[in-house]
This record gives structure tokens, C-alpha cells and sequence, in this order.
């Protein structure tokens, strides 16, 4: 099995799978407990906040609130922050290539009455900083950017973003969607301007189901999920210790030469591919700017699923865009939106990489490729 | 004294020295339908069937309704016949939950019992009016009606459940349907399978045109199909290579018309040999171009075997209906492909010309092809009531 689909998850590594057998077994107690083996939950639960929050550089900056994985954290962070400015604010911003979690959370938002500004971005999904302060008014809430495009791996350069923001606005909050970007593209949050920072644990060889929202200090979000008050009130519900030390341990696990390594193999794939099929067009930046792990290009005369099935029988796996939109039969929005043309729209194929691909995989898949495409052009719609 | 559900079946009794035959196969249908309820327990009498130690369970009753051979289904109080006033009492009990206008219908089954017909239905009518004031008798036109039945026993009812109707699957030999994953092809095997005829399918499988979901959604279908017409072995074969190959040396006009005459082939020969009779498809004048009645003399033409298109002369909004009753539409409308948009020509011919078709075809090894995907088909065996693991 060749799988180049990290982006809509990633196998959870052996160190995380024993992580989490052993502490459904021996750390299963109610952190919020008042008895002795609940305070060993409690530990391993701040001691996974801390690692993150070291991981971030941010850990004089804020606190990190556990959620249930990446969209949750989106939409505390989006809800969360107009919720709690509603009475003197009216106005995000968010670009026209969010991931769904943070689109969607915005237009329920427009929905009831908030006005929201969508911007454009560039040929690969990307804003700039002046663009972005330019739409910000005294009225503004929220700035969501997202950090690393889920379809197109173009990178925002988010800390210039938040900068150029503040200038406008000190009071105006800036959320940045890091669920792709989270340890493959370094930060250091205690230096930027980020108040809200939002990742996944799945997308890092972690356990579904978990993922984090770091918070700054002083900053004051109304989440929309009540209870008893779990994590300092953003997230209500007994926190999953097994699992938040499963995200611990895949954080702890990664280390700081994997994008390096990572980015060798997505450029070797991509110079192959534009030296072996004729007709493509790589869809992600192709300026050295690109994130590591993703690499999105565009297949002319073939439909993109058709290949991604044909790819299938010989065991790779790839995607045709995020995975969450996988199921309905349209083209990429966020292509679309980042004007990609037609024939390469509907034939473009997303390969994402993760800790467990390796050099030795680009010729296998790069054959496949050059195999099936030319089989399927012969059968391009007439 | 006992709780029990009473089957009252359909055509059956139309039937003359066959009827033993008949009888037996529902018997073995309705076996099978509460098999998956403990203790339940299915006897026969002359023209009735009983469901024994399930109550009046609506769930055993929901599925004995989709019998097929079924007309009706009725929660019934069974007592012993000879002793009158208790079953007047029982009626008059069994009555008092309702009120308006009533009237008692008797049958005896049993012409040795000392009171005929009407006197039964006059006394017992009279027991019920006593002893409840907030009824009264209308003969023409009653809200209620109370059945009383004189056989081995009484059997005393008051609500008569329609049931699927049709004949006992299995009774009328066996045909294969092709199953598209559409939402016709579904529905044409439920009408085919009611009239008694066992249900086998066949689906043609176009990968990496179609992916494992669209062939898990067929599969979801005819388990679906099973909770009616029993078990079914579904025969999926690969059919890429030759719309490929049609794609390649056909004219495009005519692509699906040779596709579906491929088809036709290929379901004949899996069809003879499992032994079946005739083919079944969804097929419905005019509904698509492969439709039109030349096209469907044209797809016809290939085949010896009877086809059985049960859907011919029905509307899409009739089909989407019943596809709603019978609950394979949700499935039938997900929205993976079935066949790829690549091999359907933009201007299909709708009146096929049937000398240029057959011209067409020799452009194609199709009796190799066609075997090679026979001899590459896989098929799975699904049965009734393992669609969900309720445990899970």
C-alpha cells in the first residue's frame, strides 16, 4: 500500500496506539475527581497542554482548550470570538478557500445578521497582508486565515497577517486554522500577533478525535458547548485523557527534521511527474513557498475520481480534494475558487504525505500515474 | 385462551390440485419471516395460519405483512368454541375500547357447530350492545367490524392488517433481474419477486469508473430486496474492458445500445446456468433513449429468454413511489456512479437501426469478451434480516 492521503488523516504511529491502550487502562479516571488516581489524569492532562503549548513557543502566551478535533476547535474559535464581540462588533473576514469548518461557521454567522467579507485569494488559494488589513473596519471581530491550504498546500504567511491586522485593529481578533500547517510549518506563537490557533490530532499520526484550540491571554471567546465547565468553560465535557495523551505522545514523536524529509519527496514527485506526463499542471505553489506535504495537480482528460479508483486497484491512495467533500460529485471549490482551469480542474489529484512515505514509493506511484493517465485519456469524453 | 396472529392468505385459494403445493411454500415463507423471533411458533389449519407465542408483536406482524402470498394479517384472540357465553363476554370486552357503530360478522368454518352463521353473529351482536352503551348496531356501513370464526376453535378479531399479497416466493420458478443501483431495477425485482418468482441478480461493475462504494450500494440494495423476496445471490461482473472497447470501435450513437445488448447477453448466460427462466429488468417506454420501444426491440433481440419488465408501463413518479414503500429509494438516490458518464454518447440514437447495430457489433470480439468477464465474476449470497447487526 502506497497512502499519499495525509491530509484527510494519517496512521496514527505505534507509539500512539500503545500510548492510548495503556492509559484507557490505567488513566482512565475523572481528571476532575477529587480522589488520588483522578489527580494522575489531571497531571498527564496539563502535561499534554504543556508540550503543546512548548510545541507552539507559546507557553507564557496563552492555554491551549482540548476539543474534539479540528473542526470543533474552528468553530469555538469563529463562533466563539463574534459571540463574545457581538455587542459592539459586526464584521469577520475569512477567504474564499476556508476549509468547510471555518466557511460554514462564518456563513451560519452572516445568517444571523453578522456581515461577513469574503476574500479572494491568489491563483493558489493564498491573501496577503495589506489585502487582509484593507478589509478591516472598527467594527471587525474576527479575521480567520487559514495557515496551510488543505487542497493546494500554499502557505499564508499568517504572523505578517496578524500584524498588518492589529495595526488596523488591536481590537479585532485574528484565528488562523492551522489543521494542515500544525508542526509542519514551524511557529513560534509568543512572537506573532495570533490569538487563536486551531489543530488536529489526526493529521499528525495521532488519535482521531482530539485536537486543541490555543487561546491568548486576555482574549474571551462564549463557546456554544455548556456543561460543567471543562476546560476553563470553552469545551463542557469530561475531558478524553486517553486520547489527549495519544495527541501528546504524536506531538512529543515528531521531530523537527520530518518536513524537511517530508518536502524531498513531494519535490521528487512532482519533478517526475511534470518530466514523464505530458499535459498537467501542478495547482500548488511551485516556488520552493508550497507546504511540505501536499502536492495538488491537475491531470488534463481524465476525470480526477475515475483516476483516483484507478490508482485504487493498484493500492495507492490519493485524494480529489479535501476528503469531507469527497462524497459529492462536483469539482473542487477551492480549486475553483483559486481559478484553476478547465480540463486540469476536474482532473486534479491531491497527494499529501505523512512520517511513513518514503523515496522509495515516488517511482512506484509515478509509473501508475503515467500507466493509467494515458489509458484514460484514450477514453476522454467526446 | 390465547393471544395469537392470524394469516389470511391470498390467490392461493384459487389454485386446484396445486394448492397443497402453494400452501406449503407460503408456509415455509412465513417460517422464515419470524424465524429471527424466539418461540414464535407458525401452525396451519385448514385456510388460516397462526403465529403462536408472539402476541400481537408489532414487529413479528410488520413482517409477516411482507410475505408475499399474504392478503392479511389480523391479531386475534383464540378460545375454545363450545362454551357461547365466554365468547360472547370476550367480544363484549374486546369491544369496549371503542365506540360508534359496530357490527359482528361470523364465518363457521366448522358446519357441525350447532348455531349458524347469522344466529352467531345476532347473539354475540347483542352480547357486545349490553355491555356497551357507547356503541350501537349499523349492518350497512359499521366503523367497526368484529370477526368471529367457528373452526377447530373461535378466533374472534377486529382489525384486519392488508398484507404484501402476491404468491409465495420460490412458487413460480426463478429469474435474474439486473440491478443497476438505479432506482427502477429494485423495484421491477420486488414486482417479480411478489408474483412468486425467486430473485437472483446480476450488476455490471465498471471500475476505476465506479469505486467500492457504488458497488457496496448495490449490495445494500439487494439486501434490502432480501426482506421480501428471500435470499438472493447477487453476480457482479466486470464490464469495463468492453465498454472500453465498444467506446474504441463503435459509433458513438450507438454505445448504449450495444452496452445494453452486451448486458442482455451476458445476464442470459449467468441466468441459464443457475437455472433461470427469465430476466427482469427496470426498463420503462420512452423513460431514456435505451428506452424507446425500437431500442428496447433492439436490446430484446439478443436474448431467447422471456423478459420480465414489470415497470414498462409505469410513470418515474409512480416508480420513485413505490420505491419509497418498498425503502430501497434513499439507497437508490445516493450519488455515486453507476456507469460512467464517459460512455454515455451526448446524442444517443433513439430509434437504433437494428441491421447497423448488429453491423456494429462485429467490430468487437463480444462473445470473448463476454466470456472472459463471465469466467472474472464474482457473486455474494445475501439473506433476509442480516442487513444490521442490532446488537451493534
Amino acid at each position: 500500500m502506497i497512502y499519499m492521503d495525509n491530509s484527510a488523516t494519517t496512521m496514527p504511529r505505534r507509539e500512539v496506539t500503545q500510548a492510548v491502550a495503556r492509559a484507557m487502562e490505567e488513566t482512565w479516571f475523572n481528571p476532575s475527581s477529587a480522589y488520588a488516581p483522578a489527580l494522575n489524569s489531571e497531571k498527564a492532562l496539563e502535561r499534554a497542554r504543556h508540550t503543546i503549548l512548548t510545541r507552539l513557543g507559546a507557553s507564557s502566551a496563552g492555554t491551549v482548550v482540548f476539543t474534539g478535533g479540528g473542526t470543533e476547535g474552528d468553530n469555538l474559535a469563529v463562533i466563539g470570538a463574534c459571540n463574545a464581540l457581538r455587542r459592539r462588533m459586526h464584521h469577520l473576514v475569512t477567504t474564499a478557500v476556508e476549509h468547510p469548518a471555518v466557511r460554514n461557521a462564518a456563513a451560519y454567522l452572516a445568517d444571523s445578521g453578522w456581515d461577513c467579507t469574503v476574500l479572494p485569494t491568489d491563483p493558489f488559494g493564498r491573501v496577503f497582508p495589506d489585502q487582509v488589513a484593507a478589509a478591516v473596519r472598527e467594527d471587525t471581530a474576527l479575521v480567520s486565515v487559514m495557515h496551510v491550504n488543505n487542497e493546494t498546500g500554499c502557505v499564508n504567511d499568517v504572523a505578517a497577517i496578524a500584524e498588518a491586522v492589529k495595526k488596523v485593529n488591536p481590537v479585532t481578533l485574528v484565528h488562523v486554522d492551522a489543521v494542515q500547517a500544525f508542526l509542519r510549518i514551524p511557529i513560534d506563537l509568543s512572537r506573532t500577533k495570533i490569538d487563536l490557533y486551531s489543530a488536529s490530532g489526526h493529521k499528525i499520526h495521532g488519535p482521531k478525535g482530539t485536537g486543541f484550540l490555543f487561546v491568548r491571554r486576555g482574549v474571551r471567546l462564549e463557546g456554544v458547548q455548556v456543561g460543567g465547565g471543562q476546560e476553563m468553560g470553552l469545551r463542557s465535557g469530561t475531558q478524553n485523557v486517553p486520547d489527549i495523551i495519544g495527541l501528546e505522545c504524536a506531538v512529543r514523536c515528531w521531530d523537527d527534521a520530518e518536513p524537511g524529509r517530508i518536502r524531498a519527496i513531494r519535490d521528487a514527485l512532482q519533478a517526475r511527474i511534470a518530466q514523464e506526463i505530458p499535459d498537467i499542471r501542478v495547482n500548488s505553489p511551485s516556488d520552493g513557498t508550497a507546504a511540505p506535504h501536499i502536492l495538488n495537480i491537475g491531470f488534463a482528460g481524465v476525470r480526477a475520481e475515475t483516476l483516483l479508483h484507478a490508482l485504487e486497484q493498484k493500492q495507492i491512495y490519493v485524494s480529489t480534494g479535501s476528503a469531507c467533500s469527497s462524497k459529492h460529485r462536483h469539482v473542487s471549490e477551492v480549486l475553483d475558487a483559486a481559478g484553476v482551469p478547465e480540463p486540469y480542474l476536474s482532473g486534479s489529484i491531491r497527494f499529501s504525505f505523512g512520517a511513513f512515505n518514503t523515496q522509495e514509493e515516488i517511482s512506484a506511484t509515478v509509473d501508475a500515474l503515467k500507466e493509467q493517465v494515458t489509458l484514460l485519456r484514450r477514453f476522454r469524453a467526446r | 385462551m390465547e393471544k395469537l396472529i392470524l394469516i389470511r392468505f391470498s390467490e392461493i385459494h384459487l389454485k386446484g390440485q396445486n394448492r397443497p403445493y402453494f400452501e406449503n411454500m407460503l408456509l415455509r415463507r412465513i417460517r422464515e419471516a419470524v424465524s429471527p423471533f424466539d418461540g414464535a411458533k407458525v401452525t396451519r389449519s385448514d385456510s388460516r395460519y397462526f403465529v403462536r407465542n408472539a402476541g400481537w408483536d408489532d414487529a413479528v406482524i410488520e413482517k409477516i405483512c411482507r410475505v408475499f402470498g399474504v392478503h392479511s394479517v389480523c391479531p386475534a384472540i383464540e378460545m375454545e368454541k363450545d362454551d357461547f357465553s365466554a365468547i360472547c363476554r370476550t367480544a363484549a370486552e374486546m369491544m369496549s375500547s371503542v365506540s360508534g357503530s359496530f357490527k359482528v360478522r361470523a364465518r363457521r368454518a366448522d358446519k357441525h357447530y350447532p348455531t349458524p352463521s347469522p344466529e352467531i353473529a345476532a347473539k354475540i351482536g347483542e352480547a357486545v350492545l349490553m355491555a356497551n352503551p357507547q356503541l350501537h348496531v349499523d349492518v350497512h356501513d359499521p366503523e367497526h367490524v368484529l370477526e368471529v370464526e367457528i373452526r377447530d376453535r373461535a378466533y374472534l378479531y377486529s382489525m384486519i392488517i392488508p398484507a404484501a399479497g402476491g404468491m409465495p416466493v420460490g412458487s413460480n420458478g426463478k429469474a435474474y433481474v439486473l440491478l443497476s443501483g438505479g432506482i427502477d431495477s429494485p423495484v421491477a425485482a420486488y414486482m417479480t419477486a411478489k408474483r412468486g418468482v425467486h430473485i437472483d441478480a446480476v450488476h455490471f461493475d465498471s471500475p476505476p469508473y465506479t469505486s467500492a462504494r457504488s458497488r457496496e450500494k448495490v449490495i445494500t440494495l439487494a439486501r434490502i430486496l432480501t426482506d421480501y423476496c428471500g435470499a438472493i445471490r447477487l453476480h457482479i461482473v466486470p464490464f469495463t474492458e468492453i465498454q472500453q472497447q465498444i467506446y474504441e470501435k463503435c459509433p458513438d450513437r450507438e454505445l448504449t445500445i450495444l452496452m445494453r445488448r452486451s448486458m442482455m447477453r451476458i445476464a442470459e448466460k449467468i441466468a441459464v446456468e443457475g437455472r433461470g427462466l427469465a430476466l427482469v429488468t427496470g426498463e420503462s417506454v420512452g423513460q431514456v433513449a435505451s428506452q424507446t420501444i425500437e431500442s428496447l426491440a433492439c436490446t430484446n433481440e439478443v436474448c431467447t429468454l422471456p423478459v420480465i419488465r414489470p415497470l414498462i408501463c409505469f410513470d418515474k413518479a409512480e416508480i420513485m413511489e413505490l420505491a419509497r414503500r418498498i425503502g430501497t429509494y434513499e439507497t437508490s438516490i445516493l450519488p455515486y456512479e453507476d456507469c460512467c458518464t464517459v460512455f454515455v454518447p451526448r446524442h444517443p440514437a433513439t430509434h437504433p437501426d437494428a441491421a447497423s447495430v448488429r453491423k456494429s457489433e462485429e467490430n468487437v470480439d463480444f462473445a470473448a469478451l463476454e466470456a472472459e468477464a463471465i469466467a472474472h465474476s464474482e457473486y455474494i449470497d445475501l439473506y433476509p434480516g442480516t442487513g444490521e447487526d442490532p446488537e451493534y
